[in-house]
Protein backbone atom coordinates (compact mmCIF):
# COMPACT_ATOMS: atom_id res chain seq x y z
CA UNK A 1 0.00 0.00 0.00
CA UNK A 2 2.38 2.62 -1.42
CA UNK A 3 -0.12 4.68 -2.85
CA UNK A 4 -1.79 6.19 0.75
CA UNK A 5 -1.20 9.94 -0.25
CA UNK A 6 -3.33 10.74 3.15
CA UNK A 7 -2.12 9.87 6.11
CA UNK A 8 -2.52 10.62 10.23
CA UNK A 9 -1.34 14.00 11.26
CA UNK A 10 0.99 13.88 14.30
CA UNK A 11 -2.03 15.24 16.93
CA UNK A 12 -3.98 11.86 16.34
CA UNK A 13 -0.70 9.52 16.45
CA UNK A 14 0.24 11.44 19.94
CA UNK A 15 -3.41 11.00 21.42
CA UNK A 16 -3.39 7.53 19.67
CA UNK A 17 -0.03 6.71 21.28
CA UNK A 18 -1.28 8.49 24.81
CA UNK A 19 -4.10 6.32 25.31
CA UNK A 20 -6.04 9.48 25.30
CA UNK A 21 -8.52 8.69 21.77
CA UNK A 22 -11.97 8.63 22.08
CA UNK A 23 -12.59 4.54 21.08
CA UNK A 24 -14.49 5.63 17.74
CA UNK A 25 -11.61 7.60 16.82
CA UNK A 26 -9.00 4.88 18.04
CA UNK A 27 -11.05 2.76 15.70
CA UNK A 28 -10.06 4.31 12.28
CA UNK A 29 -6.53 5.27 13.90
CA UNK A 30 -5.68 1.87 14.35
CA UNK A 31 -7.26 0.69 10.73
CA UNK A 32 -4.84 2.95 8.60
CA UNK A 33 -1.95 2.03 10.70
CA UNK A 34 -3.01 -1.40 9.71
CA UNK A 35 -2.65 -0.58 5.98
CA UNK A 36 -0.18 2.08 6.33
CA UNK A 37 3.78 1.54 7.52
CA UNK A 38 4.07 5.39 7.26
CA UNK A 39 2.11 5.87 10.20
CA UNK A 40 3.10 2.60 11.63
CA UNK A 41 6.39 3.89 12.24
CA UNK A 42 5.79 7.33 13.22
CA UNK A 43 3.07 5.65 15.89
CA UNK A 44 6.42 3.84 17.29
CA UNK A 45 8.35 7.05 17.28
CA UNK A 46 5.40 8.93 19.33
CA UNK A 47 5.65 5.58 21.90
CA UNK A 48 9.15 6.16 22.20
CA UNK A 49 8.07 9.82 23.30
CA UNK A 50 5.79 7.77 26.00
CA UNK A 51 8.72 5.52 27.16
CA UNK A 52 11.24 8.77 27.08
CA UNK A 53 8.74 10.40 29.33
CA UNK A 54 7.78 7.27 31.66
CA UNK A 55 11.51 6.81 31.81
CA UNK A 56 11.89 10.53 33.02
CA UNK A 57 9.07 10.50 35.69
CA UNK A 58 9.96 11.36 39.63
CA UNK A 59 9.33 7.79 41.49
CA UNK A 60 8.17 7.76 45.14
CA UNK A 61 6.31 4.68 46.01
CA UNK A 62 7.48 1.46 45.96
CA UNK A 63 5.65 -1.73 44.57
CA UNK A 64 5.76 -5.11 46.01
CA UNK A 65 7.64 -7.43 44.16
CA UNK A 66 6.73 -10.32 46.38
CA UNK A 67 3.22 -9.66 45.18
CA UNK A 68 3.57 -9.18 41.74
CA UNK A 69 5.80 -12.51 41.96
CA UNK A 70 3.46 -14.11 43.35
CA UNK A 71 0.58 -13.04 40.57
CA UNK A 72 3.21 -13.83 37.91
CA UNK A 73 2.86 -17.63 39.74
CA UNK A 74 -0.72 -17.91 38.79
CA UNK A 75 0.17 -17.15 35.21
CA UNK A 76 -1.52 -15.05 32.55
CA UNK A 77 -5.24 -13.65 33.42
CA UNK A 78 -6.14 -14.17 30.07
CA UNK A 79 -4.53 -16.14 27.10
CA UNK A 80 -1.98 -13.94 25.84
CA UNK A 81 -3.28 -13.15 22.43
CA UNK A 82 -1.36 -13.35 19.72
CA UNK A 83 -3.28 -11.85 16.79
CA UNK A 84 -3.56 -13.87 13.73
CA UNK A 85 -3.97 -11.17 11.16
CA UNK A 86 -7.77 -12.19 9.58
CA UNK A 87 -7.81 -11.96 5.74
CA UNK A 88 -10.08 -9.87 4.10
CA UNK A 89 -10.90 -6.68 3.27
CA UNK A 90 -10.94 -5.24 6.40
CA UNK A 91 -8.23 -5.42 9.37
CA UNK A 92 -8.63 -7.31 12.45
CA UNK A 93 -9.94 -4.23 14.53
CA UNK A 94 -12.54 -3.41 12.62
CA UNK A 95 -13.97 -7.00 12.00
CA UNK A 96 -13.87 -7.38 15.40
CA UNK A 97 -15.96 -4.22 15.70
CA UNK A 98 -18.22 -5.63 12.44
CA UNK A 99 -18.57 -9.57 13.85
CA UNK A 100 -16.58 -10.81 10.76
CA UNK A 101 -15.51 -8.84 7.30
CA UNK A 102 -17.71 -6.96 4.94
CA UNK A 103 -20.04 -9.58 4.33
CA UNK A 104 -21.01 -9.81 8.06
CA UNK A 105 -22.02 -5.95 8.06
CA UNK A 106 -25.48 -5.04 8.99
CA UNK A 107 -26.04 -2.30 6.67
CA UNK A 108 -29.02 0.02 7.06
CA UNK A 109 -30.27 2.32 4.31
CA UNK A 110 -30.12 5.93 4.77
CA UNK A 111 -31.35 7.47 1.14
CA UNK A 112 -29.83 8.34 -2.33
CA UNK A 113 -28.61 4.91 -2.15
CA UNK A 114 -26.42 5.43 1.09
CA UNK A 115 -26.56 2.65 3.10
CA UNK A 116 -24.46 2.73 6.97
CA UNK A 117 -23.96 0.83 9.87
CA UNK A 118 -23.07 2.38 13.21
CA UNK A 119 -20.52 0.06 15.20
CA UNK A 120 -20.63 0.64 19.33
CA UNK A 121 -18.37 2.51 20.27
CA UNK A 122 -17.78 4.46 24.34
CA UNK A 123 -20.41 7.58 23.64
CA UNK A 124 -17.51 10.20 23.43
CA UNK A 125 -17.35 9.83 19.66
CA UNK A 126 -19.02 7.26 16.87
CA UNK A 127 -17.77 5.50 14.19
CA UNK A 128 -19.82 3.81 11.33
CA UNK A 129 -19.28 2.26 7.73
CA UNK A 130 -20.59 3.78 4.79
CA UNK A 131 -21.65 2.12 1.67
CA UNK A 132 -21.83 4.83 -1.57
CA UNK A 133 -22.23 3.32 -4.50
CA UNK A 134 -20.13 4.05 -7.57
CA UNK A 135 -20.94 7.38 -8.89
CA UNK A 136 -23.48 8.40 -5.64
CA UNK A 137 -22.74 11.14 -3.41
CA UNK A 138 -23.27 11.37 0.29
CA UNK A 139 -25.37 14.21 1.29
CA UNK A 140 -23.85 17.68 1.66
CA UNK A 141 -23.12 18.04 5.51
CA UNK A 142 -21.24 19.83 7.98
CA UNK A 143 -20.21 18.50 11.12
CA UNK A 144 -19.51 20.01 14.96
CA UNK A 145 -16.03 19.03 15.93
CA UNK A 146 -13.48 17.02 14.12
CA UNK A 147 -14.60 13.89 11.36
CA UNK A 148 -11.96 11.54 10.28
CA UNK A 149 -13.13 9.61 6.62
CA UNK A 150 -10.88 5.80 5.97
CA UNK A 151 -11.37 4.92 2.56
CA UNK A 152 -11.59 0.92 2.71
CA UNK A 153 -12.76 -0.02 -0.81
CA UNK A 154 -12.97 2.34 -3.77
CA UNK A 155 -12.46 5.96 -3.90
CA UNK A 156 -14.17 9.80 -3.31
CA UNK A 157 -13.28 13.08 -4.53
CA UNK A 158 -14.75 16.15 -2.73
CA UNK A 159 -14.06 19.80 -3.14
CA UNK A 160 -10.18 19.17 -1.73
CA UNK A 161 -9.17 16.09 -3.02
CA UNK A 162 -9.30 12.32 -4.54
CA UNK A 163 -9.12 9.85 -1.40
CA UNK A 164 -8.20 6.33 -2.44
CA UNK A 165 -7.93 2.90 -0.56
CA UNK A 166 -5.97 3.63 2.86
CA UNK A 167 -5.94 7.21 2.54
CA UNK A 168 -7.83 8.96 5.32
CA UNK A 169 -9.30 12.13 5.16
CA UNK A 170 -9.67 14.62 8.36
CA UNK A 171 -12.12 17.23 7.82
CA UNK A 172 -12.59 20.06 10.66
CA UNK A 173 -15.54 22.03 11.57
CA UNK A 174 -14.88 24.58 9.19
CA UNK A 175 -15.03 22.31 6.49
CA UNK A 176 -18.19 21.74 4.62
CA UNK A 177 -17.55 18.83 1.98
CA UNK A 178 -19.82 16.79 -0.68
CA UNK A 179 -17.58 13.66 -1.00
CA UNK A 180 -18.55 11.99 -4.17
CA UNK A 181 -17.80 8.27 -4.94
CA UNK A 182 -15.88 7.35 -8.07
CA UNK A 183 -17.12 5.94 -10.89
CA UNK A 184 -16.47 2.12 -11.01
CA UNK A 185 -16.27 0.07 -7.33
CA UNK A 186 -18.81 1.22 -4.91
CA UNK A 187 -16.90 3.10 -1.86
CA UNK A 188 -16.44 2.03 1.27
CA UNK A 189 -15.82 3.76 4.08
CA UNK A 190 -14.90 4.36 7.50
CA UNK A 191 -16.10 7.52 9.22
CA UNK A 192 -15.65 9.17 12.80
CA UNK A 193 -16.72 12.05 14.25
CA UNK A 194 -16.87 13.07 18.07
CA UNK A 195 -19.99 15.75 17.46
CA UNK A 196 -23.10 14.01 15.80
CA UNK A 197 -23.06 15.51 11.70
CA UNK A 198 -25.85 18.06 11.01
CA UNK A 199 -27.13 17.88 7.54
CA UNK A 200 -28.07 20.84 5.69
CA UNK A 201 -31.13 20.30 4.07
CA UNK A 202 -34.25 20.66 6.19
CA UNK A 203 -35.31 17.24 5.62
CA UNK A 204 -32.66 15.51 6.02
CA UNK A 205 -32.05 17.72 9.73
CA UNK A 206 -35.72 16.36 10.86
CA UNK A 207 -34.16 12.78 9.82
CA UNK A 208 -30.99 13.64 11.69
CA UNK A 209 -32.45 11.99 14.62
CA UNK A 210 -33.89 8.99 13.41
CA UNK A 211 -30.71 8.13 11.29
CA UNK A 212 -28.37 8.58 14.21
CA UNK A 213 -26.17 10.37 12.38
CA UNK B 1 32.50 8.63 29.84
CA UNK B 2 33.03 4.60 29.54
CA UNK B 3 35.95 3.26 27.07
CA UNK B 4 35.93 0.22 25.01
CA UNK B 5 37.48 -2.45 27.76
CA UNK B 6 35.55 -0.81 30.59
CA UNK B 7 33.78 -4.06 32.14
CA UNK B 8 30.54 -3.74 31.29
CA UNK B 9 28.35 -5.45 34.16
CA UNK B 10 30.07 -6.24 37.39
CA UNK B 11 27.01 -7.30 39.32
CA UNK B 12 26.04 -9.73 36.69
CA UNK B 13 26.87 -13.19 35.77
CA UNK B 14 25.04 -14.78 33.59
CA UNK B 15 23.65 -18.19 34.46
CA UNK B 16 25.09 -20.75 32.45
CA UNK B 17 23.87 -21.93 29.12
CA UNK B 18 20.73 -19.32 28.74
CA UNK B 19 23.44 -16.47 26.80
CA UNK B 20 21.15 -16.29 23.38
CA UNK B 21 22.60 -15.23 20.33
CA UNK B 22 21.55 -11.63 20.72
CA UNK B 23 22.73 -11.05 24.57
CA UNK B 24 26.27 -12.96 23.15
CA UNK B 25 26.73 -10.72 20.24
CA UNK B 26 25.58 -7.46 22.12
CA UNK B 27 27.87 -7.93 24.78
CA UNK B 28 30.60 -8.42 21.93
CA UNK B 29 29.53 -5.26 20.40
CA UNK B 30 29.63 -3.61 23.98
CA UNK B 31 33.29 -3.89 23.88
CA UNK B 32 33.93 -2.59 20.85
CA UNK B 33 31.55 0.62 21.54
CA UNK B 34 33.94 3.20 22.15
CA UNK B 35 31.74 5.73 23.67
CA UNK B 36 28.86 3.95 25.66
CA UNK B 37 27.08 6.22 28.16
CA UNK B 38 26.05 4.74 30.97
CA UNK B 39 22.22 5.09 29.81
CA UNK B 40 22.52 3.20 27.26
CA UNK B 41 24.98 0.91 29.29
CA UNK B 42 21.48 0.59 31.41
CA UNK B 43 19.01 0.61 28.81
CA UNK B 44 20.99 -2.18 26.73
CA UNK B 45 21.07 -4.34 29.99
CA UNK B 46 17.42 -3.77 30.48
CA UNK B 47 17.35 -5.07 26.59
CA UNK B 48 19.32 -8.04 27.91
CA UNK B 49 17.18 -8.92 31.14
CA UNK B 50 14.13 -9.00 29.12
CA UNK B 51 15.54 -11.62 27.06
CA UNK B 52 16.58 -13.71 30.03
CA UNK B 53 13.21 -13.37 31.37
CA UNK B 54 11.92 -14.93 28.13
CA UNK B 55 14.43 -17.85 27.84
CA UNK B 56 15.50 -18.60 31.23
CA UNK B 57 12.18 -17.31 32.92
CA UNK B 58 15.31 -15.30 35.32
CA UNK B 59 13.76 -13.87 38.41
CA UNK B 60 16.63 -12.29 39.16
CA UNK B 61 16.93 -10.51 35.51
CA UNK B 62 12.93 -10.06 36.50
CA UNK B 63 13.98 -8.13 40.11
CA UNK B 64 16.09 -5.73 38.15
CA UNK B 65 13.45 -4.61 35.36
CA UNK B 66 11.35 -4.32 37.99
CA UNK B 67 13.08 -1.83 40.11
CA UNK B 68 13.92 0.24 37.29
CA UNK B 69 9.70 0.18 36.19
CA UNK B 70 7.60 -0.72 38.45
CA UNK B 71 7.80 2.71 40.55
CA UNK B 72 7.84 4.52 37.16
CA UNK B 73 4.54 2.86 36.22
CA UNK B 74 3.16 3.55 39.91
CA UNK B 75 4.14 6.77 39.46
CA UNK B 76 2.51 7.41 35.75
CA UNK B 77 -0.66 5.81 36.75
CA UNK B 78 -1.10 8.46 40.07
CA UNK B 79 -0.56 11.12 37.61
CA UNK B 80 -3.33 9.65 35.33
CA UNK B 81 -5.64 10.39 38.25
CA UNK B 82 -5.60 6.53 39.49
CA UNK B 83 -6.06 6.20 43.66
CA UNK B 84 -2.31 4.99 45.42
CA UNK B 85 -4.69 1.32 45.77
CA UNK B 86 -5.27 1.08 42.46
CA UNK B 87 -1.95 2.09 40.90
CA UNK B 88 -0.45 -0.27 43.20
CA UNK B 89 -3.07 -3.03 41.61
CA UNK B 90 -2.31 -1.62 38.07
CA UNK B 91 1.76 -1.55 37.91
CA UNK B 92 2.00 -4.65 39.69
CA UNK B 93 -0.62 -6.43 36.97
CA UNK B 94 1.54 -4.09 34.34
CA UNK B 95 4.94 -6.45 35.58
CA UNK B 96 3.28 -9.45 35.59
CA UNK B 97 2.30 -8.79 32.12
CA UNK B 98 5.78 -8.25 30.91
CA UNK B 99 6.96 -11.35 32.64
CA UNK B 100 4.62 -13.76 30.10
CA UNK B 101 4.76 -11.62 27.13
CA UNK B 102 8.67 -11.15 27.14
CA UNK B 103 8.64 -13.55 23.65
CA UNK B 104 6.38 -10.62 21.92
CA UNK B 105 9.33 -7.77 22.28
CA UNK B 106 10.87 -6.33 19.39
CA UNK B 107 14.26 -4.45 20.61
CA UNK B 108 15.06 -3.60 16.91
CA UNK B 109 11.29 -1.72 17.23
CA UNK B 110 11.87 -0.21 21.23
CA UNK B 111 13.30 0.39 23.93
CA UNK B 112 12.42 -1.68 27.12
CA UNK B 113 10.99 1.82 28.39
CA UNK B 114 8.99 2.13 25.32
CA UNK B 115 7.69 -1.21 25.96
CA UNK B 116 6.90 -0.71 29.21
CA UNK B 117 5.01 2.55 28.28
CA UNK B 118 2.89 1.00 25.66
CA UNK B 119 1.68 -1.91 28.26
CA UNK B 120 0.99 0.57 31.11
CA UNK B 121 -0.66 2.38 28.90
CA UNK B 122 -2.79 -0.39 27.62
CA UNK B 123 -3.54 -1.28 31.05
CA UNK B 124 -4.93 2.40 31.86
CA UNK B 125 -7.34 2.23 28.98
CA UNK B 126 -8.14 -1.28 30.31
CA UNK B 127 -8.59 -0.19 33.61
CA UNK B 128 -9.31 3.25 34.57
CA UNK B 129 -11.20 4.38 31.01
CA UNK B 130 -12.87 0.95 30.38
CA UNK B 131 -13.08 1.40 27.07
CA UNK B 132 -11.99 -1.17 24.15
CA UNK B 133 -8.94 -0.48 22.72
CA UNK B 134 -8.57 -1.19 18.75
CA UNK B 135 -5.09 -1.70 17.60
CA UNK B 136 -3.49 -2.15 14.51
CA UNK B 137 -2.70 -5.77 13.04
CA UNK B 138 0.53 -6.93 14.33
CA UNK B 139 3.51 -7.47 11.97
CA UNK B 140 4.74 -10.20 13.55
CA UNK B 141 3.36 -13.40 12.85
CA UNK B 142 5.10 -16.60 11.83
CA UNK B 143 8.42 -17.49 13.16
CA UNK B 144 10.37 -14.23 14.29
CA UNK B 145 13.53 -14.25 13.21
CA UNK B 146 15.91 -13.10 16.16
CA UNK B 147 16.86 -9.86 16.04
CA UNK B 148 20.25 -8.38 14.43
CA UNK B 149 22.53 -6.74 17.53
CA UNK B 150 23.56 -4.17 15.48
CA UNK B 151 19.64 -2.94 14.66
CA UNK B 152 19.00 -3.68 18.56
CA UNK B 153 22.36 -1.09 19.52
CA UNK B 154 20.76 1.33 17.40
CA UNK B 155 17.45 1.77 17.89
CA UNK B 156 18.30 1.62 21.79
CA UNK B 157 21.31 4.20 20.82
CA UNK B 158 18.26 5.97 18.91
CA UNK B 159 15.54 6.05 21.73
CA UNK B 160 18.50 7.64 24.13
CA UNK B 161 19.13 10.17 22.02
CA UNK B 162 15.29 10.85 22.21
CA UNK B 163 15.22 11.05 26.11
CA UNK B 164 17.99 13.50 26.22
CA UNK B 165 16.59 15.21 23.07
CA UNK B 166 13.39 15.59 25.05
CA UNK B 167 15.05 16.80 28.22
CA UNK B 168 16.92 19.72 26.51
CA UNK B 169 13.61 21.13 25.46
CA UNK B 170 11.96 24.10 26.89
CA UNK B 171 10.09 23.27 30.12
CA UNK B 172 6.81 24.41 28.58
CA UNK B 173 6.61 22.84 25.72
CA UNK B 174 8.01 19.70 27.85
CA UNK B 175 5.11 19.72 30.13
CA UNK B 176 2.72 20.03 27.49
CA UNK B 177 4.31 16.91 26.20
CA UNK B 178 3.61 15.13 29.24
CA UNK B 179 0.62 16.42 30.23
CA UNK B 180 -0.66 14.83 26.64
CA UNK B 181 0.54 11.72 27.54
CA UNK B 182 -0.24 11.42 31.50
CA UNK B 183 -3.22 13.33 31.91
CA UNK B 184 -6.08 13.24 29.51
CA UNK B 185 -5.85 16.07 26.98
CA UNK B 186 -7.68 15.07 23.95
CA UNK B 187 -6.56 15.22 20.62
CA UNK B 188 -7.82 18.73 19.62
CA UNK B 189 -6.13 20.45 23.03
CA UNK B 190 -2.56 18.80 21.58
CA UNK B 191 -1.90 21.35 19.05
CA UNK B 192 0.37 19.94 16.34
CA UNK B 193 3.46 19.02 18.71
CA UNK B 194 6.26 20.53 15.96
CA UNK B 195 9.69 20.18 16.65
CA UNK B 196 9.83 16.88 18.51
CA UNK B 197 13.21 14.94 17.24
CA UNK B 198 11.14 12.42 16.00
CA UNK B 199 12.76 11.53 12.60
CA UNK B 200 15.50 9.39 13.23
CA UNK B 201 13.59 7.03 15.11
CA UNK B 202 10.79 6.71 13.25
CA UNK B 203 13.28 6.13 9.95
CA UNK B 204 15.11 3.00 12.82
CA UNK B 205 11.63 1.75 12.98
CA UNK B 206 10.66 1.71 9.17
CA UNK B 207 13.38 0.41 8.92
CA UNK B 208 13.09 -2.77 11.63
CA UNK B 209 9.28 -2.86 9.34
CA UNK B 210 10.70 -3.55 6.10
CA UNK B 211 13.20 -6.01 8.01
CA UNK B 212 10.88 -7.87 9.04
CA UNK B 213 8.22 -7.96 6.35
CA UNK B 214 11.32 -8.97 4.12
CA UNK B 215 11.96 -11.95 6.20
CA UNK B 216 8.08 -12.91 6.37
CA UNK B 217 8.41 -13.27 2.44
ZN1 LIG C 1 -0.49 6.65 6.94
Amino acid sequence: MSKIKHHLNDALLMSYAAGSLPEAFGLVVATHISMCDDCRARLGAFEAVGGAMLDDVATSQDVDLKATLALIEKGPKAPIRVDVTKLGLFPSALQDYVGGDLDAVKWRAVGMGVRQAILPTSKDASVRLLHIPAGCAVPDHGHRGTELTLVLQGAFKDEFDRFGPGDLEIATEEDVHTPVAEEGVDCICLAATDAPLKFRGLVQRIAQPFLRI
Amino acid sequence: MLTAGTSFDDSYVAPAGVCTPVCCTLEARKGRYRKVSTKEQEDLRLVECVLLIRDAQDKAAFAEVFRRFAPRVKAYLIKSGSDASMAEECAQDVMATLWHKAHLFDPTRASVSTWVFTIARNRRIDMIRKQRRPEPDELTWGPEPEPNAADVMELQQESNRLVQALSELPDKQRDLIQKAYFGDLTHSEIADETGLPLGTIKSRIRLALEKLRHAMK
